[in-house]
């Protein structure tokens, strides 16, 4: 035991040095390892760590471009951007999307209206892209959101410019309106160009003229810490803003026409014929844009799609309406031009026409006819007879070659994306879409724009416009010059036009100035418009809806109202310099010289009547 | 061997009684200069890692200074005082680590807490420094090494504090508790046959420890072999860990610069992953100078293990560096990615108290068993 004692310790003392350095072995190698670990991220992987940490630090951040304004030709401000708090959710980073929309109603108010667009556009939206639950927050609102949005991730109030029209449903068809980015543009759109930004052109000017108007997207590179909360910014490019864009558009004007309209159903375009600028581009009825920019209610649209007057229907550049008599002043130039007739040569008129070997009757507007008659007393009587010889004369080839230099069967390429051409028919037209040999018949409705024959009252216009300037046909448009990028002042859209090769010079001073007697004569169609301070040059068109048969007469008061006659009237002014040319269609309105002439005198009035006050001060005639 | 019990502190408090205080001191100055130079590195970190908080850091400096004065405190501890208590700091230590099961204090999920009233006490935290403590009193008894009926004992010792943390749960502190009984087993002489048999009698176990282990425990599990899986939820810790380790690269990113950790990418950045800061801001280098000085200071505790005079002594530094070590281990192979994701603190370097209180006693003891190594003049 003693002996124990005295040994042990020895023996102890070496087994437990032994384990110590053990210990220390495992100690070393333990380390070892785990330096080996700490080389292997921070010297051998460093770079791809190194990148890592950067991603997670950095975050590019689009600063989208604000949106270009939209003046009238006198400077009036049509399409304005005004800053607004929304209160946007991102569904992806909300867990229950029913607690949370249940929450906020609790602090904001949001009504099913606001609830069924949310579910709209969160159908149409972008991944991780906000979706307004509530547009147009008060800052009362704001503030109470601000005390509880720590309840909410994924729900923040965004603040952004957003479109406004201030002339309402005065500009719906011409500018049309801005709208959310869905699915079916962002395929067609640059994504990173339009990251950053969440409107875009959906119609109208605005969609025409996007790429100007949106701008370039800037950049900046901010840090971010682990709950994306922006800390500083690193570096910053910043977005070059939309340009602004000027319009012909006159808005007084354009007020004034849709005033003249009324509550009618119909278009008046209004054109300078100089520039081919569109002074008025009016359809009605019309609506109000400003509610799509955000998101229109379902049951408003649906309100708007179903009505029967079809509001959102843009008459002017996609009604096609059979342009009736208001042709015939481009059929006479067309027939002197290939000298199918000289200017007085004179017709019999007895009320009634038939082609060589047939018995069917084309009647005349005028049961009784017009007795002798020559092309100006043709036209200012607007006799169809004449019209029916001259284009049996001419031939449908000859006919659709003298219209399509005018421009009709074709879009004007007005600077609006929805242009509809008309339809000018052909022999190859009609085999190829009918099957059907062109009979002789059809050419002498042609002759008085009735029958396939189509036009717009853009395409009318135009026409119009070019017969005004005796012979220079301009595409009409509405954009009259864009801002310069990045500095002062107006760069100016160059006009399309052609010379319309037919005819001589006097061809067009005498067909203009039966088109004035239309007016100004005593037996002219539209004598009522006339007045004493300037001359205007038209001629009406009534354009039949519903066909009747060979021995009914024709009574207004018989038919429903939505088969009555279109009324129609083109016209310019002054006869003898004209800066103004309108085209003018009144739905079911009946005769065009009793309906559509007189809106067409008040925006002519509107218009030369303001531009004199303006030109004798200096203004802006330039003459 | 009573005698000598009684013997010793009447050599040590009669014989050096009239030196100068500091010779009279029981302090280990290596190892002192060691804790010193690494708290203050420690400091700087922190400093970072709580993103400049004076306020914060202050308190650390208050806990540090506490823990300082608690070391030099244990230091002056009779050794055969510490010895005689040790089987009673045990069983105290059981007895609490029960009541803590039925009455305790719920924090984060786990019953950890003693409310003793004035303050709030883990007894698990106790049976960091009484399990070595009375292991090292059990082998100390006869010779070494021991017979398999004291390793029985030593192991059923070993096996009911650790079962008891581990229902807490608190994974972390079983670990350590669990390593500073096997580390004094091993020490004490386990014969190296015993010890493979053993061993790949725990590598057979180690699938049905799974079925043990509660859900959390588990998911930490998967989620340490494959990070990627769950990248937001449970591998957010350990990748962002590795991003932060591995972008600091040679030199790191500088003091006060790291973006992982400033912009809040890296989680518990003050406490359980203040290593990820170091590395990220002090880069390869900063990292193999801290590890240097820990090995220091393990290597000095080893030192004064082997040079201890008896083998309660010997046993007790070897334990209480080695849990010092475990607890490093776990902690550097958790943040870089080595180990699965367990609670344990840096010790010395992560904000708070809990753990510095143990372990700056346990420093404190080697420095007792340092000082009293010479055999007793007689």
């Amino acid at each position: 035991m003693l002996e124990m004692r005295f040994t042990d310790p020895s023996r102890e003392r070496r087994l437990v040095t032994d384990r110590v350095f053990v210990a220390g072995g495992v100690v070393v190698l333990a380390m070892a390892l785990l330096i080996a670990q700490l080389w292997r991220l921070q010297v051998a992987e460093h770079a791809h760590f190194a990148t890592l940490s950067e991603d997670n630090r950095v975050r590019l951040e689009p600063l989208p471009p604000t949106r270009g304004l939209i003046y009238d030709h006198n400077g009036i401000l049509l399409a304005d951007n005004y800053p607004t708090h929304s209160l946007e959710i991102v569904v992806e980073k909300v867990e229950d999307l029913d607690r949370t929309l249940a929450g906020l109603a609790e602090i904001i108010t949001i009504d099913d209206a606001d609830r069924r667009r949310f579910e709209r556009l969160r159908r149409q939206r972008r991944r991780y892209e906000g979706v307004p639950i509530r547009t147009d927050l008060s800052d009362d609102e704001i503030a109470r959101f601000a005390v509880d949005a720590h309840r909410f991730p994924g729900v923040a109030v965004a603040a952004e410019l957003v479109r406004y029209y201030p002339l309402g449903q005065h500009t719906a068809h011409v500018l049309g309106y801005v709208g959310r980015i869905n699915e079916t543009e962002l395929t067609r759109i640059d994504r990173s160009d339009y990251a950053g930004t969440h409107f875009i052109g959906k119609n109208g000017l605005e969609r025409r003229y996007e790429a100007l108007l949106h701008g370039e997207v800037g950049y900046r590179q901010v840090e971010v810490n682990a709950r994306g909360r922006a800390l500083r910014v690193l570096s910053r490019q910043p977005p070059q803003p939309g340009r602004d864009v000027h319009l012909f558009l006159d808005i007084l004007l354009q007020q004034e026409a849709a005033a003249a309209l009324g509550d009618r159903r119909g278009a008046v375009v209004a054109l300078d014929p100089r520039s081919g600028g569109v002074l008025a581009l009016v359809s009605r009825p019309s609506f109000d844009p400003n509610p799509f920019v955000q998101g229109i209610a379902q049951s408003d649209y649906d309100a708007l799609i179903r009505s029967p007057d079809k509001p959102l229907f843009n008459r002017a550049v996609r009604g096609q309406y059979p342009p009736g008599s208001t042709v015939k002043p481009f059929v006479g130039l067309g027939a002197l031009d290939m000298g199918v007739v000289t200017f007085n040569e004179t017709k019999w008129c007895p009320g009634h026409y038939s082609l060589p070997g047939h018995s069917h009757r084309f009647r005349d507007w005028k049961r009784g006819g017009h007795g002798r008659v020559a092309m100006e007393k043709a036209i200012v009587e607007s006799c169809d007879v004449y019209f029916y010889d001259l284009a049996h004369e001419l031939g449908v080839d000859r006919l659709h070659a003298a219209l399509a230099e005018f421009g009709f069967g074709a879009p004007t390429g007005i600077d609006l994306t929805e242009e509809l051409g008309g339809l000018l028919p052909s022999q190859q037209w009609k085999r190829a879409t009918r099957g059907e040999a062109w009979f002789p018949g059809e050419t002498l409705i042609f002759g008085i724009g009735q029958g396939y024959f189509l036009a717009t009252p853009l395409q009318l216009a135009a026409a119009t416009a070019a017969m005004a300037s005796q012979g220079r046909w301009i595409a009409p448009r509405l954009a009259r010059a864009v801002e310069v990028v990045g500095g002062e002042g107006l760069a100016e859209i160059a006009a399309e036009e052609r010379v319309i090769e037919a005819g001589r010079a006097r061809d067009w001073a005498r067909v203009v100035a039966a088109m004035t007697e239309v007016v100004e004569g005593p037996r002219g169609t539209a004598r009522r418009i006339r007045n004493e301070a300037y001359r205007i040059a038209g001629k009406t068109g009534t354009s039949q809806v519903f066909s009747l048969g060979q021995t009914r007469r024709y009574r207004a008061e018989e038919l429903e109202e939505r088969l009555r006659d279109h009324a129609l009237f083109v016209a310019f002014a002054p006869a003898e310099a004209p800066r103004i040319a309108v085209a003018v269609i009144v739905e079911n309105g009946g005769s065009g010289g009793a309906v559509a002439a007189p809106v067409a005198a008040q925006v002519i009035d509107a218009y030369l009547g303001r531009l004199d006050g303006v030109a004798e001060s200096g203004g802006q005639d330039g003459s | 061997m009573a005698a000598s019990l009684v013997a010793a502190p009447r050599d040590q408090f009669g014989g050096r009684w009239r030196g100068p205080f500091l010779r009279r001191l029981h302090v280990d100055w290596p190892l002192l200069a060691g804790l010193v130079l690494l708290c203050g590195i420690g400091l700087l970190v922190l400093f970072s890692a709580v993103d400049q908080d004076i306020g914060r850091l202050r308190d650390q400096l208050w806990r540090l200074a506490a823990g300082f004065a608690l070391m030099l405190l244990a230091a002056q501890v009779p050794l055969q005082l510490a010895r005689r208590w040790s089987p009673w700091l045990f069983a105290a230590g059981v007895l609490m680590l029960i009541l803590v099961l039925l009455v305790g204090d719920t924090g984060k999920g786990a019953q950890r807490w003693l409310d003793l009233g004035v303050v709030r006490f883990q007894p698990s935290e106790l049976l960091k420094l009484a399990m070595p403590m009375m292991l090292a009193w059990l082998f100390a008894r006869r010779p070494l090494p021991p017979g398999l009926l004291r390793l029985g004992v030593a192991a059923l010792l070993v096996v009911v504090p650790v079962v008891l943390i581990a229902r807490q749960p608190d994974l972390g502190t079983a670990v350590l508790v669990a390593s500073a009984g096997v580390v004094v087993i091993f020490f004490a002489g386990l014969s190296w046959r015993l010890i493979l048999v053993l061993g790949g009698a725990a590598l057979a176990l180690a699938p049905s420890l799974w079925f043990t282990m509660r859900e959390y425990q588990r998911q930490r599990v998967l989620t340490f072999l494959n990070p990627e899986n769950d990248p937001l939820g449970a591998g957010y810790h350990i990748i962002q860990s590795q991003i932060a380790i591995g972008s600091g690269g040679l030199y790191g990113k500088g003091w006060l610069n790291g973006t992982q950790s400033h912009l809040e990418f890296l989680p518990e950045r003050s406490t359980d992953f203040i290593f990820a800061v170091l590395a990220e801001e002090f880069g390869f280098i900063g990292i193999l100078v801290v590890l240097t000085l820990y090995l220091l200071i393990i290597g000095r505790g080893l030192y004064i293990a082997a040079q201890a005079r008896e083998t309660y002594d010997r046993l007790l530094a070897g334990g209480v560096t080695m849990i010092f070590f475990v607890y490093l281990f776990v902690n550097t192979g958790m943040v870089s990615g080595l180990l699965p994701v367990v609670g344990v603190p840096l010790p010395l370097i992560s904000y708070g108290g809990t753990s510095l209180v143990t372990i700056m006693t346990g420093f404190g003891l080697l420095m007792a068993i340092h000082t009293r190594r010479k055999r007793p003049r007689v």
